[in-house]
């Protein structure tokens, strides 16, 4: 690792609307390091690398490559300069080849001539110890490989730059062990290697130095090997923060929803539910782990009758809810509330204001063809006050308000019908910790309520602290039912990478 | 440099504002072609007035145009809102004109009021079968209900043209191809100087923005057009919906047959439509799908085709120069949309000094 | 039955065009339901030129540079200003009738004049039209068949085997991710949808140049309606093109043809937009990752969404 400053961006600012993500933040790295951008999810990391790659553009501030001033326009720009983005969601042609993803854009004869763009791939991808096979689609990969084509799309482009966004949010422990090998090598060839994260313990396994946003700000650089998982937290959060999160004792409840041999197909006739049995307890959280599309969006959805099942059963108080409309459910009165991983895709309309978004739920209350919405109304402003909801009114389309001011419309409004049965998928994503927190804490008082609660997570240290029983999952299948208090991370990855462990019997 | 960004909201009145100025450049933009052509843009637009408002007769007159196509408008703005792209509207009106007709001509013995209504409910059904088409598609298979809307418009003037040439011909036309005349029991009454179709026209208009705004089928219908996704979570049943609604916009159109057959043409004839389902789309977008500015939105367009035959004979300017004021007024909304969404900052050129 | 296969590759001529057209601006990821305004503008224009100029290659010049600029309209609503591409294809149809209604008015009762006739009269392809039956239905017509045998040829070649090609596919699939490779995505983009309308006004100019040879209101009838059915059934792809547009060309005039078997004329006119609806319908019934639409179809794409 030398010295040399390879990139600098300084007094950097970037507004969205009224949002101010970034706000004169200086950064700097070296030729040869790896090198973390820490932060909250909202710290403005990802807007900071969106600049340097040259999808945004800043609204003032400078950016230094060498010793060179640059103006990125385009990602063209970026390019040419050897810059190159990993993005967080994969920016791939799902119908075509890791071939043709690789050489998209690149300048080449007229023709194409695909035995020579082979061995060129091959070439780099042994260099770094990339395995992959050319004429593959993507839509036949999986995310592991995915990533593979990703990396060699920037690397073929000649990037010495290489910004990787939250690049083991969806890998299991095992493989981010195996990416973190593929970037030191690039690091030891002499690319520069941004990571941008909020996961302190691949920092610290990773990293060479680290620099942290907070709200849109630079906070400081500093050695990693001479920090801890706790300076950086402080710095991160701003305060001495308590990041454990609570698990109440409560004693555990009746049984009160069984899962039992659930099958389902998606349209692609990929078996994305195999076998699913599980029980849930009242007074219980019930975590859900596993890579993304593992078959966890599906089965929330199979519970809450919206997915189309197969075969199996989901019993709740002797009866068989499998083909029954969500409207049949609610009107058998099990109130089954479901916060959905696709919040204003899905939970909420993003362009109603929050009376009409309560009504996507009270709908099935009102009697008559007409809606009332003035006892809404109060409602909403109850809801308010209660959650602390900060918004101007409730008049006001919901996609204005932030991340957690709409996750907590959507969970304040699921826990208002006073729900037996919680189902949450990814509740805290692209929220920060603040927020998080506050989510957790209104699940824990569900769990104390004596609601049986599923939590689908992404991040296993939440999961473990959190929940009271952990249900891998991999390809559809569940892999095991693990004790939280009692399981490790270790294990977990294990799991989620398709080892089968021992259920664990009640 | 121009940096564009997003906006984050905008008042009602600002999107008002902004398209007002796109139908005023619209109009701006035409007066250049106008001049080019050796006219005075000025007094052609002013004897397009005249000849749309000029006299109580020319009042009347632009108002029988406009009735159907605020109808129209109606209708299609339903099916709109769900995202359901309907162009059928040519097609669903010719088909209530000739639900409606059957009963004109099969029922002639029945009272007037008790006629009327059959033909009222014919043309309802009719167009609302026709529209039932696509949307059974649609719910089914997810095929593109623009086309087959589309497609059926033409069928739709076959079969009537069909039936002109063939088994509906009157033979008291000495071999002209042409439809019986309706008998008085079947042609709508006036009121004002003007057919009641107006009045069933306002009620339709009111009540339907009723049904928008407050109605559950209203709000699911929305719910639907925003996110089909949320739809389908909330327990909203979406094939019934999407059904009765795209009933009820090919219904409305359908009325518009039933009108213009009864109180217009006092006959079936494949003119029937003149356009009126297309002028109905611009109208609809023009007024962004909210009912009550539908209103004055198609007495502008119905001022534009009156006052477009007006100057044709005025200043020998083709009847065709008013539709293509039309498409300008349409380009200009549709591009005006953009300025609601996102804002341009304008930047100085930066240099990065080391 | 050689002379109706003949006077079918005629029919499906302008609607080969207009599917072609259509296709590479939906490989762009661009809808533009204003096939049939840009077909009837490139109809006027290719006749304006025809019998102003009496040349019959500034009369289809003319017509794929008319038909090109109308498709710029839509190109600047839907790129530039992000418009609803549905409404914005609409108001090009719209459009389209109306403003070729207006210039056609100048145009009605005119001959084209004979060179041009005489220039698009069918050319016999020696050795080629010789071979049995095949020969005279494909190998003896006029130029712009051929014509459109040459760009079914190169657009496949195009989309399939050139970089340049590989890169449009991407933008219509994933924009996002062409423009991280470095697309310029906006003037890919404008190109491509440029080249589709010079193609569409080809298909109109065929029309009105060649196939009636005359000036009349909305000459086009609903060929540029069917034209985007036909993307649909050929699934995005030139070679498929050529059947389905020959297939409905033959629909087209089956009317005339079948008139002895005493169904009535008007009721047979109806068959091609029935088979349209019918063919849309079977090609929504089944659905596969390949073949399927160009995934960013009618998405606008900002970089700096959020």
């Amino acid at each position: 690792m030398s010295n040399q400053v390879f990139v600098k961006m300084e007094n950097i600012c970037k507004s969205f609307g009224t949002v101010r993500a970034n706000h004169n933040v200086n950064f700097q790295v070296n030729q040869g390091e790896i090198h973390a951008l820490l932060g909250e999810n909202g710290a403005g990391k990802s807007t900071l690398m969106n600049m340097l790659s040259g999808f945004y553009k800043p609204d003032s501030g400078s950016i230094f490559i060498g010793d060179q001033p640059i103006v990125l326009h385009s990602p063209k720009d970026a390019i040419k300069y050897g810059v190159g983005m990993i993005h967080q969601h994969y920016k791939l042609v799902e119908v075509m080849s890791a071939k043709e993803n690789i050489t998209l854009g690149q300048k080449g004869s007229f023709l194409i001539n695909p035995k020579k763009i082979t061995q060129e791939i091959k070439a780099v991808a042994e260099k770094y110890g990339l395995p992959i096979d050319p004429d593959k689609k993507i839509y036949d990969m999986s995310i592991g490989e995915k990533q593979s084509v990703e990396i060699l799309k920037v690397l073929y482009a000649g990037a010495n730059i290489l910004i990787m966004d939250e690049p083991t949010a969806v890998l299991t422990p095992q493989e981010t062990e195996k990416l973190f090998v593929i970037m030191r090598k690039m690091a030891e060839m002499g690319c520069a290697i941004i990571i941008i994260t909020h996961k302190l313990h691949e920092v610290m396994a990773v990293s060479d130095r680290v620099t942290i946003l907070r709200k849109g700000e630079t906070v400081t650089t500093v050695d990693t090997k001479s920090s801890s998982p706790k300076e950086l937290t402080d710095l991160m959060v701003g305060a001495q923060v308590d990041l454990s999160i609570d698990r109440p004792q409560v004693k555990r409840g009746l049984e009160s929803l069984k899962v039992n041999k659930l099958n389902a197909y998606d349209e692609n006739k990929v078996h994305v539910l195999d076998d699913i049995s599980f029980s849930m307890y009242s007074g219980e959280i019930l975590g859900v782990a596993g890579v993304a599309g593992s078959g966890q969006k599906e089965l929330c959805e199979a519970i809450a009758g919206l997915y189309p099942i197969t075969s199996g059963e989901v019993i709740y108080d002797n009866e068989n809810l499998v083909g029954h409309s969500p409207a049949e459910i609610i009107k058998k009165g099990i109130t089954m509330s479901f916060i959905p991983e696709d919040r204003l895709g899905m939970g909420l309309v993003a362009s109603m204001d929050m009376i009409d978004n309560y009504l996507i739920k009270d709908h099935h209350n009102q009697k008559g063809l007409f809606l009332k919405r003035k006892p809404i109304e109060n409602l909403c402003n109850e809801m308010i006050h209660k959650l602390d909801i900060k918004t101007p009114s409730v008049f006001h389309p919901v996609k204005q308000l932030s991340g957690g001011n709409i996750q907590k419309v959507l969970i304040g409004r699921e826990i208002e019908t006073n729900p037996h049965i919680l189902i949450t998928a990814y509740a805290v994503r692209g929220l920060d910790i603040n927020a998080s927190h506050t989510i957790y804490d209104l699940v824990n008082e569900q769990k104390k309520k004596g609601v049986a609660v599923l939590f689908i997570g992404e991040d296993l240290d939440v999961l473990l602290e959190l929940c009271d029983r952990i249900m891998v999952v991999c390809d559809g299948k569940v892999m095991g039912i693990v004790d939280a208090a009692q399981t490790s991370k270790e294990a977990l990855g294990f799991m989620m990478a398709g080892q089968k462990m021992e259920v664990l019997h009640d | 440099m121009i940096n564009m960004k997003k906006r984050t909201a905008i008042k009602p009145s600002q999107s008002i504002l902004i398209r007002v100025t796109a139908v005023i450049l619209a109009f701006i933009t035409s007066s250049l072609f106008i001049a080019l052509m050796g006219h005075n843009p000025l007094s052609v637009y002013s004897s397009m007035f005249d000849g749309a408002f000029g006299t109580h007769y020319r009042i009347i007159e632009t108002l029988k145009v406009a009735i159907p196509i605020i109808l129209a408008s109606i209708g299609i703005m339903i099916a709109f809102k769900m995202k359901f792209w309907n162009i059928g509207g040519e097609g669903q009106i010719l088909m209530g004109a000739f639900m409606a007709t059957f009963f004109a001509l099969q029922f002639d013995h029945l009272p007037k009021p008790l006629l009327l209504f059959f033909m009222f409910i014919g043309g309802f059904v009719g167009g609302g079968l026709w529209a039932l088409i696509p949307a059974y598609f649609k719910e089914k298979y997810d095929t593109n209900e623009t086309i087959i809307t589309l497609m059926l418009n033409y069928i739709a003037l076959k079969w009537i043209t069909y039936l002109q040439y063939g088994p509906w011909k009157d033979p008291a036309a000495k071999g002209f191809p042409k439809i019986a005349n309706f008998s008085d029991q079947a042609i709508l009454p006036k009121l004002f100087d003007l057919h009641i179709g107006w009045i069933i026209t306002l009620a339709i208009v009111i009540i339907i923005s009723a049904m928008m705004k407050y109605s559950k089928w209203g709000y699911y219908i929305t719910v639907i057009g925003e996110s089909r996704d949320t739809a389908r979570y909330s327990g909203i049943n979406i094939k019934k919906t999407v059904i009765s609604a795209v009933f009820i916009s090919g219904g409305i159109c359908g009325l518009v047959g039933f009108i213009q057959a009864s109180a217009v043409e006092q006959t079936l004839s494949v003119g029937l439509s003149a356009g009126y389902g297309f002028t109905a789309i611009i109208t609809t977008w023009l007024s962004a799908l909210i009912p009550m500015i539908i209103i004055p939105a198609s007495i502008l367009f119905a001022a534009l085709v009156k006052g477009g035959s007006f100057i044709q004979t005025a200043f020998q300017i083709p009847n065709s120069a008013a539709e293509v004021l039309q498409s300008m007024i349409l380009f200009f909304v549709i591009g005006s949309e953009f300025f609601a969404k996102y804002t341009l900052a304008w930047h100085k050129k930066e240099r990065s000094i080391k | 039955m050689t002379s109706f296969l003949i006077s079918v590759v005629i029919a499906g001529t302008p609607l080969l065009f207009a599917t072609l057209g259509e296709i590479i601006t939906e490989k762009s990821g661009h809808l533009n339901l204003g096939v049939e305004g840009m077909m009837l503008v490139g109809a006027v224009a290719g006749f304006g030129f025809g019998i102003i100029t009496g040349n019959p290659i500034v009369a289809i010049l003319g017509a794929m540079v008319a038909g090109a600029l109308t498709a710029l309209i839509y190109g600047f609503l839907t790129i530039t200003l992000r418009a609803n591409q549905v409404v914005s294809g609409l108001a090009l149809t719209i459009f389209g009738t109306g403003f070729s209604s207006y210039i056609g008015t100048n145009f009605i009762g005119k001959k084209m004049p004979d060179n041009i006739i005489e220039f698009y009269k069918p050319i016999e392809i020696p050795l080629l039209s010789k071979i049995p039956f095949i020969g005279q239905i494909f190998f003896n017509q006029d130029i712009f068949v051929y014509l459109g045998y040459l760009t079914v040829i190169a657009l496949g070649i195009y989309l399939y085997k050139t970089n340049i090609g590989m890169n449009l596919r991407a933008i219509g699939e994933n924009p996002s991710a062409a423009d991280g490779a470095g697309i310029r995505v906006s003037w890919y983009k404008y190109v491509h949808i440029l080249i589709g309308g010079a193609l569409c006004g080809l298909g109109g100019a065929y029309l009105s140049v060649v196939e009636v040879p005359a000036w009349q209101d909305n000459i086009t009838a609903g060929r540029g309606w069917i034209a985007i059915a036909l993307v649909i059934f050929s699934k995005w792809n030139p070679y498929k093109a050529i059947f389905a547009a020959y297939f409905f060309g033959g629909l087209s005039i089956a009317g005339f043809r079948l008139q002895h078997l005493s169904i009535p004329q008007s009721l047979l006119d109806a068959l091609p937009y029935l088979f349209t609806i019918v063919v849309l319908v079977i090609s929504s019934m089944k659905k596969s990752q390949e073949n399927a639409p160009p995934k960013g179809l009618s998405v606008p794409y900002f970089r700096e969404e959020r």
